[in-house]
């Protein structure tokens, strides 16, 4: 069946793609928990707040605008400006570096040396506060999102003429593989390649890199810890912006990006909490798997297995493997 | 003054180890259960029963369930809402399947069935802990969630995919269906919530609760001194979700009516139950009543504040409440982590010493 096998194939890519995407939410998870021991379930409500402050910023909405509205009987919603792609993506970094201070200074300065679901549940709190926020701020009406260097030269969308063409030659079927997939891709492999570098060749990558080791290490020559979970934060943050314009554009920002961003939770189990490449591979492993399964076994069980297949697996991984494909061994003591 | 043990003279072990010690409590206690038994069935009005009253006897039942596994045993859990699920498409199933049965038997019997499904997904748990337990069962939330979306033998091949319960009765008193009495509503949501709690309370302080106790307060040190964790991890997962799956059951069948189950009980309904044990309190039943109360009047009373009162659109005092409950959640962790149950028990012992602290 050559044709089922083509189909597969084009399966099989959309499926590498999806789960580029996964990975890059699943990249400020990493982060984060190696830096502080934090599993942050907030990240998937980072991308949706940054990508919504994102949209708020370039179309010049005013914040809180419906807040201020309903109390002072006004009718105010826009500021009337455009504003441009990356000047918005300046300012939205900006407003996550100062939510990573308010987080730690408000939340987890306080929470230090508490057991670790308490900090897990205490992110559970933040998503809920970051949402509510977030449609506070700039509303909860979908929106899409538009990344634009000029006039005419967008985030590309739709399907690939070139491949499908090229395909279409080779083995007389076109595949479909969305532009912006490509974009994402391209994006995570430098986001990974910026991670990298800044993580093995700057002073504060260093630091970083020392208190995710050993604290009290990294304290006792002098370390600020305060300062580099804040960095941490921030780092998290624009990676949230990162994966929230790349999901944002392919899906509408709304509030389903917040659960997509849930998918993450399995990529990081299948691959370990503290490892990078884990990150990246088990996204992968996920995002064709899920988008296999959903290709072969889906039509005889009713479809829409993309729900639930992709805990599934982690779940039966897990079982084999506790801490993941490239964790680090779980070692208790008494 | 008249909050003491003094003068209360316990004479036998059962006496010394009651549940409430001191005797105020004591009448306190008979107090509230008499107002609930006796004087609110005859003047509660449908709005208090279906804003209020019957939720709140419905997530307490979830909570303490909840709390029972979180709580007491340590295993976080996210699947809530998949087990509630479980609990209300095989009460649907029963009752449809088994019409002259009693509808109380069939509401016991899915909590029963929802603890068979709870120890299955409860088996990871013997290999893997913390959150990534808590991330595991989110896979029985949605898996549970499309198995009951997809396979149409669950809400019997309705054309709308929704269950809907028929008319049950209790001593020929309607208990569910579209002619259900609000006092009736209210009396079978307490009779439940009353005997859940009692059950529970006694659970967790007799032999069982303290192996699970053992298990949250280190797992391996409970293993060497003699702790079984695959008993002590399976039966407080089986329990939990007794509990949830009961209070699924009346979720479903007394409360709303009719459910389809990503609606109704989709991942926020197992947020919400967290929620209320975190804010309540971990391992207190009390708390776990608390917390529903808060979480359950929060909403009411913001709807009240804001679109009654002042007049605002609907969708902004939603998000204004999700604001406050991400505040409540991130107020309690961080002061007192032990939610509304320590504040009540730091409460009680002021009581006891006043007016001469010292």
């Amino acid at each position: 069946m050559p044709e089922q096998l083509l189909f597969g194939a084009e399966v099989f890519l959309n499926g590498l793609m999806a789960g580029v995407m996964y990975a890059l939410v699943a990249l400020g998870f990493v982060l984060i928990f190696k830096a502080s021991g934090i599993f942050n379930f907030a990240q998937g409500v980072m991308a949706l707040f940054a990508a919504m402050t994102f949209v708020g910023i370039q179309d010049g909405q005013v914040p809180f605008a419906h807040l201020i509205n309903a109390i002072f009987g006004t009718k105010i919603h826009h500021f009337g400006w455009e504003l441009h792609s990356l000047a918005a993506i300046f300012l939205t970094s900006l407003v996550m570096i100062c939510m990573a201070w308010a987080v730690q200074r408000f939340i987890f300065q306080y929470l230090v040396g508490q057991e670790p679901i308490i900090l897990f549940m205490a992110t559970i709190g933040l998503a809920y506060f970051l949402e509510g926020v977030a449609d506070l701020m700039w509303g909860a009406e979908i929106k899409t999102l538009d990344v634009c260097l000029t006039d005419n030269t967008c985030l590309p969308q739709g399907i690939n003429q070139l491949i499908d063409a090229k395909t279409y030659d080779w083995f007389g079927y076109g595949f479909f593989i969305d532009n912006l997939d490509i974009s994402a891709t391209l994006v995570a492999m430098l986001l990974v390649t910026v991670l990298i570098v800044f993580s093995q060749y700057t002073k504060q990558g260093r630091a970083m890199r020392a208190v995710a080791d050993d604290h009290q290490a990294a304290l006792s020559v002098g370390i600020s810890l305060n300062y580099i979970w804040i960095l941490v934060w921030s780092v998290a943050g624009f990676v949230a912006l990162v994966a929230g314009i790349m999901w944002g554009a392919k899906s509408g920002v709304q509030f389903s990006l917040s659960l997509i961003a849930l998918k993450a939770l399995p990529v990081l189990m299948l691959g370990g909490f503290t490892s990078i490449p884990g990150a990246i591979v088990g996204g992968l492993v996920i995002g064709v798997g899920e988008k296999l399964f959903e290709f072969l076994v889906g039509p005889m069980i009713g479809g829409a297995t993309e729900n639930w297949f992709a805990y599934v697996l982690a779940l039966l991984f897990l079982v084999f493997r506790p801490q993941g494909l490239f964790g680090e061994k779980i070692i208790e003591r008494v | 003054m008249f909050y003491r043990e003094a003068g209360d003279f316990k004479t036998s072990y059962v006496s010394d180890s009651q549940t409430f010690p001191i005797a105020f409590d004591r009448y306190c206690y008979f107090v509230t259960l008499f107002i609930g038994v006796v004087v609110l069935p005859f003047v509660v009005n449908d709005y208090i029963v279906s804003a209020i009253l019957a939720p709140f006897f419905i997530y307490s039942i979830a909570a303490i369930g909840l709390n029972i596994l979180t709580g007491y045993c340590g295993q976080v859990s996210l699947g809530t809402g998949g087990f509630m699920a479980v609990g209300a498409y095989s009460c649907y199933k029963l009752m449809t399947g088994f019409p002259e049965v009693s509808i109380l038997l069939h509401v016991v019997m899915a909590g029963a069935i929802t603890a068979i499904v709870g120890a299955i997904f409860g088996l990871p748990s013997l290999r893997i802990k913390g959150f990534y337990l808590a991330v595991a069962t989110l896979a029985a939330q949605f898996f549970l969630v499309w198995l009951f979306n997809k396979v149409s033998w669950f809400y019997n091949y309705s054309a709308s995919g929704q269950i809907s319960a028929p008319e049950r009765t209790v001593l020929s008193i309607p208990v569910t269906g579209p002619n259900v009495e609000p006092w009736a509503m209210y009396l079978i949501c307490f009779a439940f919530a009353f005997i859940s709690a009692v059950l529970a309370r006694n659970l967790t302080r007799g032999s069982l609760g303290r192996t699970w106790m053992a298990i949250r307060d280190m797992d391996i040190a409970a293993e060497i001194i003699g702790v079984n964790p695959l008993r002590a991890k399976l039966t407080a997962f089986a329990v939990s979700s007794f509990f949830i799956g009961v209070s699924g059951a009346l979720f479903f069948a007394v409360y709303l009516g009719a459910a389809e189950a990503g609606d109704s009980f989709g991942i926020q309904k197992s947020f919400i139950v967290l929620f209320m044990i975190i804010i309540g309190g971990l391992g207190s039943i009390f708390g776990s009543f608390a917390g529903a109360a808060l979480l359950v009047v929060l909403p009411v009373f913001l709807k009240l504040l804001g679109v009654d009162l002042m007049g605002w659109p609907t969708d902004l005092v939603a998000h204004i409440q999700l604001v406050i409950v991400g505040f409540l959640i991130i107020l309690f962790l961080v002061l007192e982590p032990h939610g509304l149950a320590q504040l009540w028990r730091l409460g009680k012992e002021k009581l006891r010493l006043w007016p001469f602290p010292h």
